[in-house]
């Protein structure tokens, strides 16, 4: 089998520039990359333009790249609870464009699969739709939106063998799947790296074809946004 | 004055039928989710990757990969399943999902809703609102009826960017059930205690009032 295995964020990060543009899995903070982050915040790469569905909060996530200026815009579906990204936003500072998280979602597979644009209904009639082209089929009007196309995809996983093989845990899924499909380099980071052949073929979520490289991350917060419990009766 | 947000969403609760798929959204109608009534089954879907979704866990028992759209730690039910965002709007777009439940800063009478943005002052983003809104067969929205500085949110035409073009179909506020059809809003029901004239002075948009309205009815 192929090996993709790379020793630490540091070594899968290789070939990261400057005002390149990423792919980042996650929503909200569930299923992010945490050590790539931390690893782009050390390499201190600038000008960036990331893919994700949120933008972390003030300090997590992709908060802690908004915080050291080196995006220059995002591309999201929302991105509330993050103060000082709605700062550098309505201040003109950080470039946004948000679109709707399934348009989201499906430029994401779009752009791994070979398709270079769809039709969606999402977002006709609003100003998402403002300059682009729109088609009624079956009586119902759809926007025409593209695909991406990112130089780097960074993935979160739970489990994943050293061919590139990943299975997800729970919601940490999201985004993860379609943007592992996605990028030129795909960088899988997972919580376990086990061996070709521990991981039962029927349940591997993305297939070792999407990811260029794999390592064990290390130190995983997984930060809980919003705590919400049923109080012991 | 009227309903508060627990009963918003309980009134609400009673347009759940049997064997439905819903989607509710933050806010008030994540509420909706407590008063199921007890004689149908129907199924939460969470546009980050859940169907079955079920109640918060018990306290120690959360889990930071398993969360719903509003990032809030939620369990999950036996027959649930777990997928990827794709997926889950290809449930969304594809009309698999029968009732939508949405908060909104405007609704208008021709169907209109806004709810993602305020030029200048807020932006959150629409998150799954525009899919949501522009597949959705039955959509009802669920919110206050005037803003906080006392102003209608029951528009004939909405102000703020739009969400969505012509698709919602019920407004349940804590003043009224209106219905939105040939441009206008119908009153359906009333709040306990509020009559049709404090209605009819909270509504922007052409209020169409036939007959006797009731009020709403609560177990």
């Amino acid at each position: 089998m192929i090996n993709k295995v790379v020793k630490n964020a540091k070594e899968a990060l290789q070939g990261v520039e400057d005002s390149m543009t990423f792919m980042l899995g996650g929503f909200g903070l569930c299923g992010i990359p945490e050590n790539c982050i931390s690893e782009l915040v050390e390499l201190g790469t600038k000008d960036l333009t990331c893919i994700s569905n949120n933008a972390g909060v003030d300090d997590f996530g992709l908060g802690l790249l908004l915080k050291k200026r080196q995006i220059k815009k995002m591309i999201s579906s929302y991105v509330g609870e993050n103060d000082e990204f709605e700062r550098q936003m309505l201040s003109g500072e950080l470039d946004v464009e948000l679109i709707p998280q399934g348009t989201l979602a499906e430029r994401c597979r779009a752009t791994g699969a070979g398709i270079p644009a769809f039709y969606t209904p999402a977002g006709y009639g609003t100003e998402v739709a403002e300059g682009k082209e729109t088609r009624e089929f079956n009586g119902k009007m759809y926007v025409l939106e593209h695909a991406f196309n990112p130089e780097f995809a960074m993935v979160k996983a739970w489990k994943g063998d050293t061919s590139g093989n990943l299975i997800f845990k729970g919601t940490a899924r999201n985004f993860n799947p379609m943007m592992a499909m996605a990028g030129k380099i795909t960088i899988a980071e997972v919580e376990e790296l086990v061996e070709v052949g521990e991981l039962d073929p029927n349940q591997i979520h993305t297939p070792g074809i999407f990811v260029q490289r794999i390592f064990q991350g290390t130190n995983y917060e997984k930060r809980i946004e919003q705590k919400t419990v049923t109080p012991k009766s | 004055m009227g309903l508060s947000k627990q009963q918003i969403a309980q009134r609400i609760a009673q347009e759940l039928q049997h064997n439905w798929y819903v989607n509710l959204g933050i806010g008030i109608p994540t509420l909706v989710a407590n008063y199921v009534p007890k004689n149908i089954d129907v199924e939460f879907q969470s546009e980050n990757g859940l169907l079955g979704m079920g109640p918060f866990p018990i306290e120690g028992e959360e889990d930071a990969d398993l969360i719903n759209a509003g990032k809030q730690t939620v369990t999950i039910l036996k027959g649930g399943s777990l997928f990827d965002s794709a997926l889950s709007f290809a449930m969304i777009r594809g009309q698999h999902v029968q009732l939508t439940v949405l908060g909104a800063m405007e609704v208008a009478q021709n169907g209109d809703i806004a709810n993602w943005k305020i030029p200048g002052k807020l932006v959150k983003g629409m998150g799954g609102a525009m899919d949501l809104v522009a597949s959705a067969e039955n959509i009802i929205v669920a919110m206050m009826h005037t803003n906080k500085a006392g102003e209608s949110k029951i528009l004939k035409s909405c102000s703020l960017p739009l969400t969505g073009v012509n698709c919602v179909k019920k407004v349940v506020t804590n003043l009224a059930v209106l219905e939105i059809k040939n441009n206008a809003f119908y009153l359906i029901e009333r709040a306990p205690g509020v009559s049709v004239e404090e209605i009819k002075a909270a509504t922007e948009g052409d209020l169409i009032i036939e007959g006797e309205i009731p009020e709403m009815k609560f177990e």
